[in-house]
């Protein structure tokens, strides 16, 4: 049948289409400082994975007479600290910590957010003013206060700054699933599907949770940046992770008396915290550029 | 004719609006669709046609309970859809499906054309993974479309297409009824002459009934044995597509007939043009809602609604011309007058 | 040739997405005497509305751009035109009423508001006579109680009467050409009626051409004198709506007007289609763009693109098996089968 071939026909012509479009991969790596930021955080990735092979000292031997030393002096590549212990390889180490703590504080968030934001929006009424109302005094605590309570009642350790920073962030993601989740809600094929005798269960994991992933995970990477700021922000006051363990923000810390003697602490550490968020966040932005509905997904 | 399939009764739903004042309930509320009642017989297609606004869309949505009626009842195969329980309905569900206005909203764009038509079969829990692939490919040929594109996603395919995937995801569970809502006002003329098409052949070849609903008159009068015209949530006039067509009983389906664009450049149209449009459902004119648009309003028509009555052939129509002597309506020519002058 | 108010030639207009080229216009030709309707009808992405819109250069630049052609309009050509000399023909001489209307009012200034600014911006009128004559407009178009609805906003009037401002707005400098993009089809019916009827009764009260877009023969039939069927980009036939309608020459027109369904098509009958959907104008299309659909397309089709001729006074049309000699059969068996093409 001629019609049959015509079909056929359209098919070929928006496949041919389909193919001279650009992959989602190939429209961040066009955009220069997206690919900058994957970069960046790749190199991040590799150096928290194999920090015992790119260190050059162990992070935690101390030797005070070679305490402060200067960038490249007796072979300390970025110099040593008050206890003479080797910055470059502290922040080397510092990486897992704050990996661990951004991604597995968002992962915390996103989840329990994602779950409450999607309850919320999806059923609406009553439920979703409770959930959304406690979402807004969570978010009206003060994060530093919220922290300190935590860890005073958990007691110090990383578990208890990922829960403690993990809970920070579950009302921003319960805001934004559950904007997503009242936009996808009304489109026509949620009400075909619910035509079709679904329930809801089916309705929100095959439909609802799928078609409102993008802005999920736009968000997601950004707020993996913050949660490595808050990290740093938590051990800088001394809540973080016990010493000896290395962190980027307990460097700073210590760092910060000495800041006139030798400022290599600081500036380094710093400096690490400062690269590591804006490629995060560069990278970030042009993930959102590339989901963007209006440039096709 | 045969039994009736579906026979609706006096169904009504009322929106409760927001009031202004929190946490006090409103007294207003938008009467969407109020007392509509009727039968649909085996194989037929009952076309509603209206303006926006007229309570179409939300009488389709009720009758296969998808929003749940304020009153009135639904009966299926003698057995009435509203106030059963849960369960009991989502089987009832199987004989009653949808096909929706906009192929593009309506396919979701994250799952394949075969996951999508399959899916029905998968909520009902009929089938296992190999006879629901058969079934799949074998609807895709049904409507026109090849079995091997069941792993494409929709927006891979043209509107034309996408109409078509979703009338085969309506046909998985071997419906009895399938409500069209405006299933082709969405696409072009000649894609719509497609899937009008396809409709058609797909009735005759598994005995479907249709629902189908359309502010496009012409399809309508194509597509279907008998129409209801609606106006502000109610039913004012039903028939048979000729009964209506070419003898309508109420100013108001006259009018709407008249403002059919011409046929050709030649054609002289004697128009009713209404005033004003379709007034808000909120605060709907006292007596008969149609009053202030019509050309033939009498005093009584301010005051009373008139009931629908019936005026022979299973024709009904409300209005309070049909109680006066010399109806002016009668004055104006219908086709069926115009044959009945050329007979003579 | 005073007559002539406008004259396109050529008109190409193409869109970039990326490495994505559309050919959304593809040299379009076409001229309109003072006082004369011309309809330009098509399908979804026919290109009538860029073609419309490109008119009064309201392209977005990017994504698209004028890319050849001239458009003569009173001996100017809009496209060496600057921005400024532009923008004093858009809405004065030159004005348009889009689809939508209950988008294209601004929601937060009230209705008289936005007629009077566009009064003010052509016109040397101070604000009370500017008033005056939006109030003068809004009565000409139909609007009942004119001074009271002066001070409403868009969302107190139905999408008819919106529709009406719309009007009220295009016609207040009084433009010596109506660009009329799909204007009814999101109304209802029995306002598409009124709203028809009102274009058609200020056409003879104001010395007006309108280009009316639309999709619907049916408007074309109610308000034209000549049309433009418009095909992937491309016009394939262009005549006297009467020309057009009783001795149509290109099969594309044919599958355009047996598809449509009318009061004289029996229910018992098959409808009449085109079988696919119009090609996609970001690939190479060589040859006729119908080709692919037309059930008289023989291998010339696929390789040369046809040129416009003058098949009567007229009437044009592109089409390789209409010429003067020779001319196809309407009626004549449809060739079903295509295997005889190789494409």
């Amino acid at each position: 049948m001629t019609s049959i071939q015509a079909e056929e026909e359209i098919v070929k012509t928006m496949e041919d289409k389909r193919k001279k479009e650009q992959s989602l991969f190939r429209k961040l790596i066009k955009n220069r400082l997206a690919a900058f930021g994957l970069i960046v955080i790749f190199l991040l990735i590799i150096t928290a994975i194999f920090a015992p092979l790119i260190a050059t000292h162990n992070p935690n031997t101390m030797d005070v007479t070679k305490a402060l030393l200067g960038v490249g002096e007796q072979g300390y590549l970025l110099g040593t600290d008050n206890f003479g212990r080797d910055i470059f390889s502290r922040i080397v180490y510092g990486s897992r910590i704050s990996l661990i703590v951004g991604i597995a504080a968002v992962l915390f968030g996103a989840v329990i957010g994602s779950l409450l934001g999607v309850v919320a929006g999806y059923f609406g009424g009553k439920l979703d003013s409770v959930i959304m109302r406690f979402m807004d005094g969570l978010f009206a605590f003060p994060f530093i206060l919220l922290a300190i309570t935590l860890m005073t009642v958990l007691g110090q350790g990383l578990i208890n700054v990922i829960i403690a920073i993990g809970i920070a962030n579950v009302p921003g993601f319960a805001r934004v699933v559950r904007g997503q989740v009242l936009g996808v809600k009304e489109s026509e094929f949620i009400e075909v599907t619910r035509s079709l005798g679904a329930k809801h269960r089916r309705i929100i994991f095959q439909h609802v949770l799928p078609n409102s992933l993008a802005p999920i995970i736009v968000y997601a990477t950004m707020s993996v940046a913050g949660a490595i700021i808050s990290e740093a922000a938590l051990s800088f006051l001394g809540l973080g992770v016990q010493p000896p363990t290395a962190s980027w923000g307990s460097i700073l810390k210590d760092g910060k008396d000495f800041l006139v003697l030798n400022p290599n602490m600081a500036t380094f550490s710093g400096l690490s915290i400062l690269i590591t968020v804006l490629s995060i966040n560069l990278f970030g932005d042009g993930l959102r550029d590339a989901l963007d509905p209006k440039m096709k997904v | 004719m045969t039994e009736a399939i579906l026979k609706v009764r006096n169904l009504t739903k009322h929106f409760h609006l927001d009031s202004p004042i929190p946490f006090k309930k409103s007294d207003q509320s938008v009467k969407a669709v109020d007392g509509v009642s009727f039968d649909v017989f085996q194989g037929e297609t009952l076309g509603v046609v209206g303006e926006s606004g007229c309570g179409k869309s939300t009488m389709a949505r009720l009758v296969n309970q998808l929003i749940a009626p304020t009153k009135g009842t639904v009966e299926l195969n003698g057995e009435n859809l509203v106030d059963m329980n849960k369960e009991r309905l989502r089987v009832f569900r199987k004989t009653i499906q949808m096909v929706f206005q906009d192929p593009f909203a309506s396919l979701d764009p994250r799952k394949t054309v075969g996951e999508l038509i399959a899916e029905p079969l998968v909520i009902h829990k009929i089938g296992n993974k190999t006879s629901r692939k058969e079934r799949v490919k074998e609807l895709l040929e049904v409507v026109g479309l090849r079995g091997s594109h069941s792993g494409r996603y929709p927006h891979e395919f043209s509107g034309g297409q996408r109409q078509r995937i979703n009338i085969a995801r309506a046909l998985a569970l071997n419906p009895d009824v399938i409500i069209c809502d405006e299933p082709v006002s969405a696409l072009d003329v000649s894609v719509q002459a497609q899937v009008i098409n396809l409709l058609k052949k797909l009735q005759k070849d598994f005995n479907l009934t249709y629902i189908f609903i359309s502010h496009d008159l012409n399809v309508v009068r194509y597509m279907c044995d008998r129409i209801a015209v609606m106006y502000l949530g109610k039913i004012v006039e039903m028939g048979t597509y000729k009964e209506i067509y070419e003898d309508s009983k109420h100013p108001y389906t006259r009018a709407l007939l008249s403002s059919i664009p011409k046929e050709s450049p030649n054609e002289v149209k004697e128009r009713i043009i209404l005033s004003g449009s379709v007034p808000s459902p909120i605060n709907p004119p006292s007596g008969c809602h149609f009053h202030e648009r019509c050309p033939f309003a009498m005093e009584i028509c301010k005051i009373k609604s008139p009931k629908l009555i019936d005026v022979g052939n299973g024709h009904q129509s409300s209005c309070h011309l049909l109680e006066l002597e010399n109806n002016p309506l009668e004055a104006i020519p219908t086709k069926k007058k115009e044959e009945e002058l050329k007979c003579h | 040739m005073s007559d002539m108010l406008l004259t396109v030639e050529n008109l190409e207009v193409q869109f970039r997405s990326g490495s994505t080229l559309t050919k959304a216009v593809n040299g379009v030709s076409f001229s309109l005497n003072r006082k004369e309707n011309i309809g330009i009808v098509g399908e979804s992405g026919s290109g009538k509305s860029v073609t419309a819109t490109s008119l009064l250069r309201l392209i977005p630049d990017p994504p698209g751009k004028i890319t050849g052609g001239k458009i003569i309009f009173e001996d100017k050509d809009l496209l060496k035109l600057s921005d400024k000399a532009m923008r004093k023909i858009r809405g004065n001489e030159i004005s348009m009423i889009f689809q939508d209307p209950s988008t294209s009012l601004n929601p937060v200034y009230t209705v008289g508001n936005q007629i009077v600014e566009s009064i003010k911006t052509h016109q040397h009128l101070n604000r009370k006579e500017a008033k005056e004559k939006a109030v003068h407009m809004l009565e000409l178009v139909g609007i009942p109680e004119a001074r009271k609805r002066f001070s409403m906003y868009p969302h107190e009037f139905s999408g008819g009467m919106r529709q009406r401002v719309m009007i009220a707005i295009a016609l207040a400098c009084n433009p010596k050409l109506l660009i009329a993009d799909e204007p009814t089809t999101a109304l209802d019916v029995t306002v598409q009626a009124q709203i028809l009827n009102l274009m058609k009764d200020l056409q003879h009260s104001i010395d007006t051409s309108i280009i009316m877009i639309t999709h619907d023969l049916g408007v074309i039939w109610e308000t034209c004198d000549k049309v433009l069927v418009m095909y992937a980009g491309n016009v394939v036939e262009s005549g006297t709506v009467q020309e057009i309608y009783d001795n149509p020459l290109h099969p594309y027109t044919w599958g355009l007007l047996d598809s449509q369904i009318t009061e004289s098509v029996s229910s018992e009958e098959e409808l009449s289609t085109i079988p696919g959907s119009p090609p996609d104008l970001s690939l190479d299309i060589s040859g006729c763009p119908f080709a692919a659909r037309c059930p008289f397309a023989e291998e010339i089709c696929l390789k040369k693109t046809p040129e416009m001729i003058e098949a009567a006074e007229g009437h044009f049309t592109a089409c390789h098996f209409q010429t003067k000699e020779h001319r196809l059969d309407r009626k004549e068996e449809k060739v079903d089968d295509r295997s005889n093409i190789k494409s």
